[in-house]
């Protein structure tokens, strides 16, 4: 086992500094630098403020420059839009939110959407299993940014029970809606993958042998069919996690909740390249080390994994 | 008063292309100790009428007809009351023992828990006892190999290991379901072997449900054969081989390859077997019938007992079979 | 002279056969297909809503992208949905014709993901079938990139170069077309182990012929069925990214609009009491989403029907 996460890492590490340095050439290639802006400023204080943040310097250096402290001291850099501020302090403002709500939205995605696909299957063709099947089809055409303003147009303009937006140190009020529309389409998704899923694993003849041993059906379920379920629905956490990551820049937009995608999109719009690439590189180390949690669940359920 | 009874028993699957009758009014018995051999070609209803006895049968289908096992009719059981029967009284051996072990669970907790459940036993006895079991059926150094995954083991292997879970309650019943189908042609003479032993040993009756009739001979003292979900013969082996009174079972016959025999012919009964959906209004195996008459087609025959504890359904009358 | 037994015999096999293989695969599928009532429907809905995007301006009272300047600020209770009006959907925040302009946001919509959907199965397909035939190492190296590829969130690199290299279509269907491809990949990877072992592909192989010719020529074909349910399911997929690019503002550019930038529109302007600038392209949206759903469904079940 131990020798199987080192040979996952070993895969996920490169994977991490392809992905800085592909930002950075990204950034580089970028036709205009981040000071040019409608008003030219003077060549001599364009010239300091190049030298202040070392694009003056050659490529190969600045390269390694970056790369150097992004691995070495998880440092971006500063913004160059925010003069006062770093990359890390924008990061260290917003993250905390994205991922309080971020790992609620996965809880409720995960833990409702097996019990539901769960439910279904094993009750399957009653009023339950049609039920989570067509919450799972009818959240699909509601992706997040269709979802999260009908739920103002509803909780908060209509019912006028939940504030429309906001963060407020995250009480439980300004968490709801966010959580639900980041969720629900995962949820749904989960649901489904997790139906279809025990459907055919209480087909297998593995299951009939243990009804062939006179297990109770609540026996066979949780003892025989559950962990092969779960193989299918493990495999979707990875694409899930980063749905819901990319999910949380929609989220922060219509809530206003303060979470690293707000700083994302601003960042966008300015051309700020500093704080995307921060971002970006952020974002692609969670999910690499996500990824890499998966794999090692996965190979702990199934023994037929080679380690 | 036999060990199990099966009464009019009939198998209907409910599909999107209309019923399916895998089953059509089967009526026979089992003693205690007895081995019975139940014949016939995929898709005859030989293993439906012994899922449907045990309540095993797929979501969609139904079961009809009695199955009395001491007298007690299994199909109007409830489940916990079948599950009391289930493993403790009549245990099942399946065809293909590569899917029929749970991947994912040490065998040592598979075959615990049938023993944790029906004798109550701790755990650590429930081990013990199922190492016991499994020297029994010659898995080589069991006390370690327990604790493997069924992937671990080979499909020989793997059959044994379903065999000594299917023992450990010592059933009084054992429903083989063409437990040497899915093995190597050494390997099915070694798992046979296995199973005589079981049977002289704890006198456990058997079922021995399969299309290899190769298997049947030494081995079975009765024979049913099956077609299109009906009885088509049923008599002690010996003299349904020697003298089979339905044009099936001789075309059966004919068509197992004879090693001893050089001149030997072998022949195979032409035509598909029948569309379950569409069964023929008289006797099922009436369209690929060598000796097929005019009234065949349209007339049932019924199952009617003759000679020394013999039953057949055939218009034919019996010396003309040929 | 009468025929023998077995000549027969053997021409009643070859009816049965006939019988048996008058029916086609594909004519089959088109048979399951259409007896699904919920795919046919959606298949209906589907051609109703390409030919509203793409002959709706001809049913439209006024360009695009005419500003009625009289309706400005007045949108609430001048803009309503009306018939006399001929702003059929009301006007939008600047006063344009609603009708048309949710005419053309579908239109856009569908060309996007028809079109990336394209890109992502011929690039997936032609990728994934040449890691299944080749196999061994090569095989192993293109799937381990997969894989990589595969855990990194790619719609923040597709912002950055919408960032970099400025926001343009064409850009948003090389990087969504680019994204999607992954799956596909492994899908037709998968399809292509299977089919290698065919005769045909022994044979094609055994007699020399060239391997990229085998996989265009034997293998590609065959993985057609697969391909075309996947292609279907990813167009909704596509018509959802797109939207969710032009919702956060750095998809499609005014005076171009897409349903996502609609309902980005009318869920800021919701406030002001012009609700039907969100509920058309919501609608158009969700329905156009549904349908493809519905007839992804449908085609898998068709073409594949041991998955059900």
């Amino acid at each position: 086992m131990t020798a199987y996460i080192i040979r996952r890492l070993a895969v996920a590490i490169p994977t991490l500094l392809i992905l800085v340095i592909l930002s950075f050439i990204l950034m580089y290639a970028a036709p205009g630098g981040p000071f040019n802006s409608d008003r030219p400023l003077p060549p001599q204080v364009l010239a300091n403020l190049e030298a202040k943040y070392g694009l003056d310097q050659p490529f190969w250096k600045r390269i390694t420059t970056y790369v150097w402290s992004v691995t070495t001291q998880f440092d971006f850099g500063p913004s160059f839009k925010f003069k006062d501020r770093s990359v890390n302090d924008i990061i260290s403002q917003g993250f905390p939110v994205t991922l309080t709500y971020g790992f609620w939205s996965f809880i409720v995605a995960v833990v409702v959407g097996v019990s539901l696909g769960a439910a279904a299957a094993i009750r399957q063709n009653t009023w339950l299993d049609y039920l989570a099947v067509g919450i799972s089809v009818g959240a699909q055409v509601l992706p997040n940014f269709v979802l999260g303003p009908i739920l103002i147009i509803v909780f908060t303009l209509w019912l006028g029970v939940l504030p429309g937006g906001g963060w407020n140190g995250g009480q439980w009020q300004y968490l709801v809606m966010p959580v639900i529309a980041l969720s629900t389409s995962y949820m749904a998704s989960i649901a489904r993958i997790t139906r279809s899923s025990m459907l055919e694993v209480l087909n297998t003849n593995f299951i009939r042998t243990a009804r062939a041993k006179g297990l109770s059906p609540t026996r066979v379920i949780w003892k025989h069919a559950l962990k092969p379920t779960m193989l299918p629905v493990i495999s979707y956490l990875g694409p899930a996690f980063v749905g819901m990551i990319t999910g949380s820049v929609v989220v922060d937009l219509i809530f206003s909740t303060g979470g690293i995608g707000q700083f994302f999109v601003n960042s966008a719009f300015s051309r700020d390249y500093s704080v995307i690439m921060g971002i970006t590189i952020l974002v692609g180390s969670l999910t690499i080390l996500f990824n890499l949690v998966v794999d090692i669940l996965y190979a702990w359920i199934d023994p037929k994994i080679r380690y | 008063m036999s060990l199990l009874e099966i009464d009019n028993m009939r198998v209907t699957f409910t599909t999107a292309d209309g019923d399916v009758n895998a089953v059509n009014g089967v009526s026979f018995g089992i003693d205690a100790g007895e081995t019975l051999a139940v014949v016939g070609e995929s898709g005859s209803g030989k293993s439906q009428t012994a899922f449907a006895a045990m309540g095993l049968l797929a979501k969609n289908g139904r079961a009809t007809g009695e199955a009395r096992f001491d007298g007690k009719d299994l199909l109007k059981m409830s489940l916990p009351e079948i599950n009391k029967i289930r493993s403790k009284e009549i245990a099942m051996i399946f065809q293909d023992p590569m899917t029929s072990l749970n991947p994912y669970i040490r065998i040592s907790e598979q075959m615990a828990e049938v023993l944790m459940l029906h004798k109550g036993m701790s755990k650590s006895d429930a081990i013990a006892d199922s190492v016991k079991m499994l020297d029994a059926v010659k898995i080589p150094d069991a006390r370690n190999r327990i604790r493997s995954f069924p992937h671990e083991f080979s499909g020989g292997m793997r059959q044994r290991i379903m065999i000594a879970m299917s023992l450990l309650c010592q059933p009084r019943l054992l429903i083989a379901d063409e437990p040497t189908t899915a093995l190597d042609v050494t390997v099915q003479a070694q798992i046979m072997q296995l199973l005589g032993e079981i049977r002289d040993e704890f006198g456990t009756a058997i079922i021995l449900i399969t299309h290899d009739l190769g298997v049947v001979a030494g081995f079975c003292d009765r024979t049913l054969v099956l077609y299109g979900g009906q009885i088509m013969e049923d008599g002690p082996t010996q003299t349904v081989f020697d003298n089979p009174s339905h044009p099936y079972t001789r075309g059966l016959l004919k068509a197992v390859p004879r090693l001893d025999r050089a001149d030997a012919e072998l022949l195979t009964i032409a035509g598909e077997p029948p569309d379950m959906s569409r069964l023929p209004q008289g006797c099922p195996f009436s369209p690929r019938c060598a000796q097929v008459q005019n009234t065949c087609a349209s007339l049932r025959p019924e199952l009617q007992g003759f000679g020394a504890d013999r039953r057949r359904a055939c218009l034919l009358p019996v010396e003309e079979v040929a | 002279m009468f025929p023998n037994k077995a000549t027969v015999e053997s021409l009643e096999d070859a009816a049965h056969m006939a019988e048996v293989q008058g029916r086609s695969l594909w004519g089959d599928a088109r048979e399951r297909f259409f007896r699904n009532r919920a795919a046919v429907v959606s298949l209906i809905v589907l051609i109703c809503i390409a030919a509203f995007g793409f002959l709706g301006e001809l049913v439209a009272q006024w360009e695009r992208d005419f500003v009625d300047f009289s309706l400005m600020g007045a949108n609430a209770t001048q803009g309503v949905p009306s018939f006399e009006t001929g702003h059929y959907f009301g006007t939008d925040a600047s006063g344009r014709d609603l009708f048309a302009r949710v005419v053309q946001g579908t239109r856009i919509s569908l060309m996007v993901g028809i079109v990336g959907a394209m890109v992502a199965v011929i690039v997936g397909t032609l990728y994934g079938a040449t890691a299944g035939y080749f196999g061994g190492r090569i095989d192993g190296i293109m799937m381990r990139t997969v894989d990589v590829l595969m855990s990194i969130p790619f719609m923040f690199v597709l912002i950055l170069m919408l960032v970099i290299f400025g926001r343009s279509l064409f850009m948003l269907f090389l990087g969504i077309g680019l994204i999607s491809w992954l799956d596909m990949a492994r899908i037709a990877r998968g399809q292509t182990l299977s089919i290698k072992n065919k005769e045909f592909v022994e044979v094609a192989f055994a007699t020399g012929v060239h391997p990229l010719k085998i996989i265009l020529r034997h293998i590609v074909p065959n993985l057609l069925g697969i391909v075309i349910v996947y292609a279907t399911l990813l167009v909704p997929s596509m018509i959802i990214f797109e939207s969710f690019i032009s919702f956060l503002g750095l998809g499609v550019q005014e005076p171009n609009t897409s349903l996502g930038a609609l309902i980005s529109e009318g869920n800021k302007n919701v406030g002001n009491g012009t609700p039907w600038q969100l509920a058309f392209p919501l609608a158009f949206f969700v329905v156009t989403i549904f349908a493809f759903f519905f007839v992804g469904d449908g085609l898998r079940d068709a073409l594949d029907p041991k998955d059900r």
